[in-house]
């Protein structure tokens, strides 16, 4: 157990400076990993343990980045004379005050989608949610007047980067000897959250709370009879899910330097969705490993699939882009198809030995 | 313990329930018999909650209540389980007693991300209760497999445990012992006895008319909707409407 | 004078975008009363009609160039048909037919896989940029009283009204639309009646992706483009009208579609007014989840009641 833990850290500690010597795109891949880890964990909180299908996620990962942009950038200073006055050297909210705000403003939205929606069934709730996760992005793009709050599909732009006391993570640091590039900081600092998140989620599964989620996963009457106040468990997946994605969005924003509406499309939540689809719906290794594939596979194709296709056949026969939908398309059809626990789920409990039984004889009618 | 009067439900055209009502003692075995279809289960649902009555009045222990959150029923103190079994079928059987404790135990999700002190000892509580009451049912020995995986009188055995864990003042039981062969009966009928001199008041429905003759002390009949009979079980059993209620009429096959 | 002309504009918009969202909404409901699964890629089937019909005038343009508007449109369905028709039952079956029986989420997380893949074929063989629709039919506005139409606008509305009429009565006087019905109420009971239920659940999604093929080249030619992602919008849409009117419910989805259109286009028409200039016109995307919450929310079984199979 303790030697894994330290290879597993070590393998960790190591892998962005082989990563920066194939090439920074490498590094970034993998920041983008560990964030995306983030989400999924977050994700797997609402589908995998409480068994509820939110496709509208990317819309609490948007929140929290637009959060973060709106608190660390020139946009409101810009926008609005009102704030230039309050604050002449711009607004610079510090991340430990930013994320966590961001995180909160996701929550809040969380509770208020929530609140309504939760005790619709299944498929129903997958729809709204949708709807909802569109209508985010519909208002992002067009809240640009009459008073400019989002700046539209333009985005904002010049955003702060992490800052912590004097170090920025938007420049190289030297220690020990080494040289780390801003991309290979974040991707620390992305790592270590995403363990903590590894960490929260785990204790949570183990604990009442999670307990509570299974019940309702597995049968919401019988958790409702057991004195489960359904509603409230319900609305703590849906809320602490949508805060991992507050906090991985402004995370995203510092790092990416400027957010617009064409990051939390639909299409986001579905990558998320198949992440945690591939990599085994509600067990935490697996989440982790359809992270990790799903982010790093269509960069590999992406740099292998193309020049051979151009190799081999004079040309780009099928678009990466392309290649990279297909890749999640498959995913889901695929593990559904044959393999629907995930390619890593949960070990099986123990199976009992199969005794005598006698069938029921069902009094079917209402008694 | 329980005094309910006056439940009436309709659904659509059919009038399950028509004024039914009954009356349990502490600590009583109360049965509830009836042919199929006469409102046995409904009447369940309305007292835990599941189904909302057009009328009537409910008191458990005293207290009256509206039956309107299966939670909150829970919580005051009635546990039931379901003719169809419904336990959580991917969990372990000890997990599934482990959540029956939800309902008396406080621990949130920060305490719990934090393993406060007060989070681990109350989950360690939890666990031996949980472990104690597989052991009070016999299945200890099958706590770590799943609950899908148990015979079928081992799955109704640990639903009961499931229910015993959320302390409950009464044990509502429906077909406990339905598809159980004579000695599984046997054995369950010493559970219920050992349960009720633990100090739970039990009410359940049953088929098997010997096992209510022998383990009820109080017996209420239904036949579609309407109580027909209330009593000893010697007065019930010999009772002409209630012989009529079950034979003078052709049955649903079984 | 411009208020009444207006309104009555806006109701006749509503009523050639409602057309088409009873359409498609057909496809979902009846797949929904018959195997309870929301087939998230009926969008997407729509889409890949109109692609199709695309692809087919283009073809036929080149081989016989004096071929009049009409006709072309003709070609477009008669090609659309049989490929939406096709592609929707070898999904129906490679896809979603082995799930039939499994837990709850696993058919709808299929379904949306299968949306996905949808897109990237149509990707692929048509390209990621917007394809111009050439204009078929004449495009003079024809002036109807206080409203202008055109010749595109008055053939949804004819041509869905023609088929609607089609469906019900395909639903209510022949032995398919009884089986159909029958096997939406208990497909094992329909069983034991003689009925094959993976036929008829193969012919739901047949008829379905039908509709959705003629919505799709109707759609292309009233905004004149088709691209891959087209098909995701209307197909929400289409299925907050299935639900609004009932889900399960045939003549609901037609009742709720045109109400939707209503909804959709008077409120975009007059949201620019109501919200004194905050809210534009490019939120009209939005009055249609909007819908989707309230119902769900307040009225859940739509307005003319579900017609859904109860689950085993």
């Amino acid at each position: 157990m303790l030697g894994a833990t330290v290879s597993i850290a070590l393998v960790l500690l190591v892998l962005p400076l082989v990563a920066g010597w194939l090439g920074p795109a490498w590094v970034r891949t993998l920041g983008f990993a560990a964030l995306y880890v983030m989400l999924a964990l977050g994700l797997n909180i609402v589908v995998g343990f409480a068994g509820l299908l939110d496709l509208g996620y990317i819309a609490f990962y948007a929140v929290g980045a637009y959060t973060f942009a709106l608190l660390g950038s020139p946009h409101l200073v810009q926008n609005f004379p009102a704030i230039a006055q309050l604050f002449p050297n711009g607004l610079h909210v510090p991340i430990w005050a930013a994320i966590p705000l961001g995180a909160a403003v996701a929550a809040g939205f969380g509770v208020l989608l929530g609140t309504p929606v939760l005790k619709l069934r299944g498929d129903y709730l997958a729809i709204v949610t949708l709807g909802f996760g569109e209508i985010i992005r519909i208002f992002l793009n067009n809240l640009n007047e009459p008073i400019n709050l989002t700046n539209g599909p333009q985005g904002i732009t010049l955003i702060d980067p992490v800052r912590i006391g004097e170090l920025r993570f938007d420049r190289a640091l030297s220690v020990a000897g080494l040289q780390l590039t801003s991309l290979q900081l974040y991707y620390y600092l992305f790592t270590v959250l995403a363990l903590l998140c590894v960490l929260v989620c785990a204790r949570l599964q183990d604990s009442r709370v999670g307990r509570a989620w299974m019940a309702i996963r597995e049968d919401e009457i019988a958790a409702k009879a057991m004195g489960i106040n359904v509603r409230n468990v319900k609305l703590l997946a849906f809320g602490l899910g949508a805060t991992f994605g507050g906090v991985s969005g402004s995370l995203f924003a510092a790092f990416q330097g400027f957010v617009s509406p064409e990051s939390f499309s639909l299409m986001e939540s579905i990558i998320v969705l198949s992440m945690i689809v591939l990599g085994g719906l509600g067990h935490i290794p697996g989440v982790i490993l359809g992270a990790v594939m799903l982010s790093v596979f269509p960069e590999l194709l992406r740099h292998s699939v193309g020049p051979l296709q151009t190799q081999l056949f004079g040309r780009t026969l099928i678009d990466t882009e392309v290649l990279r939908m297909l890749l999640y398309g498959a995913a889901l059809v695929v593990i559904m198809l044959y393999r629907p626990k995930g390619l890593w789920p949960a070990p099986q409990h123990g199976v009992a030995p199969s005794t005598i039984t006698s069938t029921p004889t069902q009094a079917s009618a209402d008694s | 313990m329980l005094n309910v009067g006056g439940v009436s439900k309709r659904f659509g055209g059919l009038q399950a329930l028509e004024e039914v009502g009954l009356h349990i003692e502490r600590q009583q075995i109360y049965g509830l018999i009836g042919p199929n279809g006469a409102g046995k289960t409904t009447f369940f649902n309305v007292i835990t909650g599941l189904v909302r009555p057009d009328a009537g009045h409910f008191e458990l222990d005293g207290t009256a209540y509206e039956p309107t959150a299966v939670h909150r029923v829970a919580a005051a103190g009635i546990a039931r389980t379901f003719q169809n079994i419904r336990l959580f079928a991917d969990m372990t059987a000890l997990e599934n007693v482990m959540v029956g404790r939800h309902v008396r135990t406080h621990c949130g999700a920060l305490a719990s991300v934090l393993r406060t002190g007060t989070a681990r000892r109350e989950e360690e509580q939890i666990r031996q209760r949980s472990r104690e009451l597989l052991q009070y049912v016999g299945i200890s020995h099958l706590g770590h497999l799943q609950a899908r995986t148990l015979s079928y009188g081992d799955q109704r055995r640990l639903e009961i445990a499931r229910a015993l864990a959320t302390d409950p003042k009464l044990l509502a039981l429906d077909e406990p012992a339905a598809g159980m062969n004579a000695t599984e009966k046997t054995g369950l009928r010493r559970l219920l006895e050992r349960i009720r001199s633990d100090g739970i008041t039990i009410l359940l429905i049953e088929h098997d008319v010997k096992l209510v003759m022998g383990l009820c002390d109080q017996v209420t009949v239904l036949d579609e909707g309407r109580v027909i009979k209330e009593g000893s079980p010697g007065q019930v059993q010999h009772d002409p409407a209630v012989i009529e209620a079950y034979l003078g009429r052709a049955h649903a096959p079984a | 004078m411009g208020s009444l002309d207006t309104f009555l504009q806006q109701v006749f918009n509503g009523l050639v975008l409602g057309s088409l969202y009873a359409l498609i909404a057909l496809g979902y409901t009846m797949v929904y009363g018959i195997v309870n699964l929301i087939n998230f890629a009926h969008g997407d089937v729509l889409m890949v009609g109109a692609l199709t019909a695309l692809s087919a005038i283009a073809a036929a343009q080149g081989f016989a160039p004096g071929i009049p508007g009409w006709g072309l449109m003709l070609i477009g369905m008669f090609a659309a048909v049989p490929v939406c028709v096709l592609l929707s039952l070898l999904i129906e079956r490679v896809a979603y037919r082995p799930l039939r029986h499994a837990p709850r989420l696993a058919p709808l997380i299929t379904a949306i896989g299968v949306s996905i893949l949808l897109q990237t074929l149509a990707m692929s063989v048509w390209g990621r940029n917007p394809r111009t629709f050439p204009q078929l039919l004449p495009s003079e506005p024809i002036v109807l009283g206080p409203a202008t139409a055109t010749v595109t606008k008055l053939l949804v509305i004819v041509l869905s009204a023609v088929i609607m009429v089609a469906l019900l009565i395909l639903v209510q006087r022949t032995r398919l639309g009884r089986a159909m019905r029958a096997t939406a109420e208990n497909a094992r009971v329909a069983s034991l009646m003689g009925v094959n239920p993976n036929a008829v659940i193969a012919a739901t999604f047949a008829i379905g992706a039908a509709l959705a093929a003629v919505a799709g080249v109707m759609y292309a030619a009233l905004y004149s483009v088709a691209h891959f992602y087209m098909g995701f919008i209307p197909g929400l849409k289409a299925f907050t009208a299935a639900v609004l009117g009932g889900i399960g419910n045939i003549p609901g989805a037609m009742i709720g579609g045109i109400l939707l259109g209503l909804i959709e286009a008077l409120g975009a028409g007059y949201i620019d007014q109501l919200s004194n200039g905050v809210f534009g016109s490019n939120y009209q995307d939005v009055f249609a989840f909007i819908v989707l919450c309230a119902v769900l929310i307040l009225r859940p079984s739509g307005l003319l009641g579900e017609r859904v199979a109860d689950r085993a």
